[in-house]
């Protein structure tokens, strides 16, 4: 029966404890490496946590139609390709039986005049259930009601971004602006967001009636993008084929030429999302892994450094008995306590840097169970790598050679 | 054999040496420290080696204490032949069956007074409660009080040091003790008093003590003596 590792364990803490400057710098390494791993990855977590949250806002049934050809071989058409998509296209695509009736938007930019400003946004023609279904409310004035909507009212939201835009700090509600020539009141303006995770300013927006879209505002014009809900989750890819189909067909495209439009789903986005967060987490793991090799050679120098110094200790373990295999697992014990010591350290830094970005930044860090059980793995792994050589150096020590050792 | 029994009135043989010899090499030059050396120690003999630095006195010890390995001959320790063991078998016997005393004491300077004394037993695997029992009673016997176990080498004078050296050699019941110059580091009071502790073990104990020395006086505390010179032994 062999002593329990504990006893090890401790006597290899009290190596460290009467050297401590020593055993910390020896671990500054380690302690970096897992620090910037922690935080990095929390950062990675929260920046694709919060893409997420804006994919998912857009609610999970949702379609985007764009104009462009979708690329795949064929010719592009030249410079008028990306204005494909026209108002009847959207209203035919309203009709069909896997869409949503209630929840296209139509979005299109145009120049909005008051007096004498003017500002290009985006106009998006949407129902009267935007509010909620987006959980965007109105903070001054009030959204337009589906009456509005039925009788193709001239009103208009605007986001505060515009506001600021045409009217500074003065109250827009009230106002008319011209949008395409068309006379709007403002009735009402949305609460600020700011940024998107995909870098858009979604403040900068003026939303009208669908219908007044349609009717007043597009006429002849491109339009820019369509947003609609299939009926269903279950249903996205068959209005996915309905409306790639019907488009086909109004566009008069033959079988074997590209679509002129792109049909996305939310997962098709989503996956776009994911795969380069993928990229984002590879990089991460390389810049890990540099510097866990980095500070596992810091541990391997000072364990040679420490064989070197404790030769005439090892002489006088091995004169009353100590086997090679008592001092290999001695050295690697310290070691191994060592490079976790220095990992703990890390991690404890590294989530003192996530909280602190989460302070200072917008952007929320996300930490996990998983990134810190690898790093105490990894670091364990790394002191037991980097402390072999040395252990072995020491336990092939001769015993009469080293006790002679001064 | 029977014949050495016999003129020891019948006791155990413990140390048999069988033409020993013990070259040293050193790049192209060969040094030969040993030359057939043949020698044989009784279990409970109180045993002196002298001679004339660089002798080879040192060199004996080694391989007597199994630390080093004769490039000739046989040697049989409690009657096994232990000239042809690896290192790991050798590090065994010495746990189980050999303590030392080195003239520069040899504690761990890192660890107490008392953790130095149960490195043998943590070696052999002995539990660690048992162990602090069994390092107390060696401390016990060579008078080193409760109160300075929890030293560090540092912090007692070398006769003590030298007492818990005894302490570290004895706390596993070895049956030869290998001193190399115990007391070279020692004035001559500590010196004697040092000696007394080893007559004390050999005697109360049975215990086997081969002792190197320069001094006369302290030589005179063993009952039997050899003198080396260049590699042989000269008288018996
Ligand atoms: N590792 C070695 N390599 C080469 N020569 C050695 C080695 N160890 C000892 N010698 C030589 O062997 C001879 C005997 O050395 P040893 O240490 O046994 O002497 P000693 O009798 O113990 O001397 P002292 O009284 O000074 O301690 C010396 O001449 C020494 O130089
Ligand atoms: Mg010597």
């Amino acid at each position: 029966m062999k002593f329990p590792i504990l006893l090890d364990i401790q006597s290899a803490f009290k190596t460290f404890t009467r050297n401590k400057a020593r055993s910390f710098l020896t671990t500054l390494g380690i302690i970096i490496g897992v620090a910037s791993v922690i935080a990095t990855v929390s950062i990675g977590q929260g920046a694709s946590a919060s893409v997420q949250n804006a994919i998912n806002a857009l609610g999970s049934n949702l379609l985007i139609i764009l104009p462009g050809s979708s690329n795949i071989g064929g010719v592009k058409t030249g410079f008028g390709e990306l204005s494909t998509l026209t108002l009847k296209d959207a209203k035919a695509i309203r009709k069909l039986p896997a869409v949503k009736t209630d929840s296209a938007n139509i979005r299109m930019n145009e120049q909005v005049i008051w007096r004498g400003n003017n500002w290009a946004t985006s106009i998006m023609g949407s129902s009267s259930t935007f509010p909620v279904i987006k959980n965007w409310p109105v903070t001054n004035g009030a959204f337009f009601n589906s009456q509005q909507v039925n009788t193709a009212a001239n009103v208009a939201i605007i986001g505060s971004t515009v506001a600021t835009q045409l009217f500074g700090l003065m109250n827009p509600v009230g106002h008319i602006v011209l949008i395409h020539n068309v006379p709007f009141k403002i009735i009402g303006e949305l609460k600020t967001i700011g940024f998107n995770a995909f870098g858009q300013d979604q403040d900068d927006i003026v939303i009208i009636p669908i219908t007044t879209m349609m009717e007043k505002v597009a006429g002849i014009s491109w339009i820019n993008i369509i947003m609609v809900s299939a009926k269903s989750k279950q249903d996205t890819l068959s209005a996915q084929n309905e409306i790639t189909a019907l488009l086909r067909q109004r566009h008069h495209i033959p079988p074997h030429k590209p679509s002129d439009f792109y049909v996305r789903n939310l997962t098709q986005i989503a996956q776009t999302a994911g795969s380069s967060a993928q990229i984002f987490t590879i990089l991460l793991a390389a810049v890990a892994a540099v510097s866990l090799l980095v500070g596992g050679i810091g541990i391997m120098n000072i364990m040679l450094v420490s064989v070197t110094e404790r030769t005439k200790e090892i002489g006088i373990r091995m004169a009353v008995g100590a086997k090679k295999n008592d001092i290999l697992k001695q050295f690697l014990i310290e070691s191994s306590v060592l490079s976790l010591f220095g990992g703990i350290l890390g991690i404890g830094l590294g989530i003192g840097i996530s909280d602190l970005i989460s302070i200072i930044t917008p952007l929320k860090t996300i930490l996990t169970i998983e990134p810190i059980i690898i790093s105490i793995i990894f670091s364990v792994g790394v002191g037991v790598f980097f402390g072999f050589y040395p252990a072995y150096k020491a336990s092939n020590l001769n015993p009469v050679e080293a006790l002679r050792y001064e | 054999m029977n014949d050495l029994k016999k003129n020891n009135g019948g006791g155990d043989i413990v140390i048999n040496l069988e033409h020993i010899g013990m070259i040293y090499k050193t790049g192209s030059i060969n040094y030969e420290a040993l030359k057939d050396i043949n020698l044989t120690i009784y279990k409970g003999e109180f045993f002196s080696i002298m001679g004339a630095s660089g002798s080879g006195k040192s060199t004996m010890m080694n391989i007597l204490g199994c630390l080093d390995k004769p490039t000739s001959g046989k040697y049989f320790l409690e009657g096994m032949d232990v000239s042809k063991l690896d290192k790991d078998q050798l590090a065994e016997i010495r746990n189980k069956k050999i303590g030392f005393v080195f003239q520069g004491f040899n504690l761990i300077q890192r660890l107490s007074v008392i953790e130095n004394v149960e490195l043998p037993l943590f070696y052999a695997g002995i539990p660690h409660k048992e162990a602090v029992i069994e390092a107390k009673d060696a401390l016990r016997l060579v008078d080193i009080d409760e109160n300075k176990e929890n030293n560090f080498p540092n912090q007692i004078s070398g006769g003590e040091q030298q007492r818990v050296a005894i302490a570290r050699a004895i706390v596993h019941n070895a049956s030869i003790i290998m001193a190399d110059e115990p007391t070279g580091n020692l004035d001559s009071v500590r010196s004697s008093e040092l000696m007394s502790f080893f007559k004390k073990i050999n005697e109360e104990r049975n215990v086997t003590i081969i002792l190197v020395t320069h001094e006369p006086v302290v030589a005179a505390f063993a009952k039997k003596h050899i003198i080396v010179k260049d590699g042989h032994i000269v008288n018996d």
